[in-house]
């Protein structure tokens, strides 16, 4: 099967190594994908909050575009509020009755028309159940030994819709980390929120939330994350949390992809690292001398 | 909570509570057992614990509610959805808050309003969201000095190739135009 790939917005600039390591290490485990064409945006966390309908419409927008590639296929949304706001449409569409009519009526000024027969798939849930661990393993040729990582699901990849893992105690990160090799750090605050938007718009609670999450994974030697609004959090306040708590923090914040595509023996160049903030290089040389 | 609400004072707001009654329908079965303020990560810092905000609405306590700072430190994180004994649709019922306080034009909190305004009207005007044109549009909108304190920040991202920079595009019609004006003609704001 071919996957449809919706990379989303953020994964054009604040978390372009999210794009280019997603890419590598899809292409990697043969799994078949093509971007989605004239992708537009899917309305972040910000149209719900401006109009009801918007917040439909502009999910179902590409859903529909989705359809034209493939009329039951998948769409993999790698950031989670993308993949959020697709699972949204789907179950409003099927629990209110004429809803599906009046988004037909918006997007026909587009002329696209959506059935609601793709579905919406997280990239962790494809790489964790389609592609699944044993497959993955066959692919590591340099184990992570050693390498103590959390795992960090943040809140909306698992609620709330959890078609693929619990929502308060996902699992489904560890078991595709445990077989890169690495050592999963257990993180008590897997599942809590990151604070979003509110590190823009209400800053010190934002710094609040990032510091209490930094602070459970102290010990770890880097998070993994498969969210762009997560990893920018716990990512670019690292200075500010150092002030807040009087004590440095420097915790690498990678993707799950990285991660894989590190173990699976990909040139750095390949999984982006140089974008991320705190910089993983010095960790990366103490695991390759091993 | 040291404030107290003087109810004496106070006539019941009959169109609030109607733009409010899918709510107050699904707030009916709220027993206030605060599992909902219990899970949220930011009620410490909030005016009125969600629990408090669940009966002010069932008392119809509209400028209290509208005006609240809770609503905007609310980041969406479904864990009072998802603790909720009762399975009230919890976050969904703060999302409609939010929205009704920007319909209302509630002018408090407008850092909060202006950012999401910000993200919606970049990407009608492109399709996707700059974030670099989003920040500036929430700075001309909130305060231009703000800027300032973001110029670290936006030093780093840039220095890690995470900024994409292009022109802004603030006026001229918009990519998205078509498409949004129906959604506005389909809700009847327009």
């Amino acid at each position: 099967m071919k996957y449809t790939y919706y990379p989303g917005c953020s994964l054009e600039a604040t978390a372009k190594e999210y794009d280019i390591s997603t890419r590598a290490v899809l292409r990697e485990l043969g799994v078949e994908f093509e971007e989605l064409k004239d992708w537009t945006c899917c309305g972040a966390s910000a149209a719900e909050t401006v109009s009801y309908l918007l917040s439909l419409v502009l999910p179902a927008r590409n859903l529909a575009l989705a359809e034209q590639a493939s009329s039951d296929g998948q769409v993999i949304a790698s950031c989670t509020a993308c993949y959020v706001n697709f699972r949204k449409v789907e179950e409003r569409v099927r629990e209110t009755p004429g809803l599906l009519d009046t988004i037909n009526e918006a997007l026909s000024v587009d002329g696209l028309a959506y059935t609601g027969k793709v579905r919406a798939r997280h990239l962790l849930d494809v790489l964790a159940n389609d592609v699944g661990p044993q497959a993955i393993a066959d692919r590591v040729k340099r184990p992570l030994t050693a390498l103590r990582v959390a795992p960090y699901y943040g809140c909306q990849t698992v609620r709330p819709y959890s078609p693929f893992d619990a929502p308060d105690v996902p699992e489904s990160m560890d078991r595709v980390l445990a077989v890169l090799g690495v050592q999963v750090y257990p993180n008590p605050m897997k599942a809590k929120c990151c604070g979003g938007t509110l590190l823009t718009t209400k800053r010190e609670v934002g710094l609040k939330l990032v510091s209490d999450l930094l602070e459970a994974v102290e010990g770890a030697d880097c998070i993994a994350t498969v969210c762009p609004m997560c990893q920018m959090n716990l990512d670019a306040y690292q200075g500010l949390v150092s002030q807040k708590l009087g004590r440095p923090v420097n915790i690498p914040v990678l993707y799950l992809t990285q991660l894989l595509g590190l173990a699976f023996g990909l040139p750095e160049e390949q999984l982006g690292l140089n974008h991320n903030i705190v910089p993983f290089k010095s960790l990366a040389q103490d695991f390759r001398s091993l | 909570m040291e404030e107290i609400i003087d109810l004496t004072s106070q006539a019941l707001d009959r169109d609030f509570m109607s733009a409010l009654a899918p709510a107050r329908e699904k707030l009916r079965a709220c027993i206030q057992c605060g599992t909902c303020t219990a899970s949220c990560a930011s009620a410490y810092a909030m005016d009125y614990t969600p629990r408090q905000l669940w009966h002010m609405i069932r008392l119809g306590l509209k400028d209290e509610v509208l005006n609240s700072k809770a609503l905007w430190l609310c980041s969406i994180c479904y864990s009072c959805t998802l603790y909720c004994p009762h399975g009230i649709p919890l976050t969904e019922t703060i999302t409609t808050l939010k929205r009704t306080a920007m319909d209302e034009g509630i002018r408090k909190h407008k850092e909060s309003r202006n950012f999401y305004r910000a993200v919606v009207d970049t990407v009608r005007a492109h399709g996707r969201m700059d974030e670099v044109e989003v920040m500036i549009r929430y700075f001309l909108t909130t305060n231009p000095l703000m800027a300032v304190s973001y110029a670290p920040l936006a030093l780093t991202m840039l220095s890690k190739g995470k900024v994409n920079l292009n022109l802004p595009k603030l006026g001229g019609p918009g990519k998205m135009d078509s498409l949004f004006r129906k959604v506005e003609e389909l809700e009847g704001k327009r």
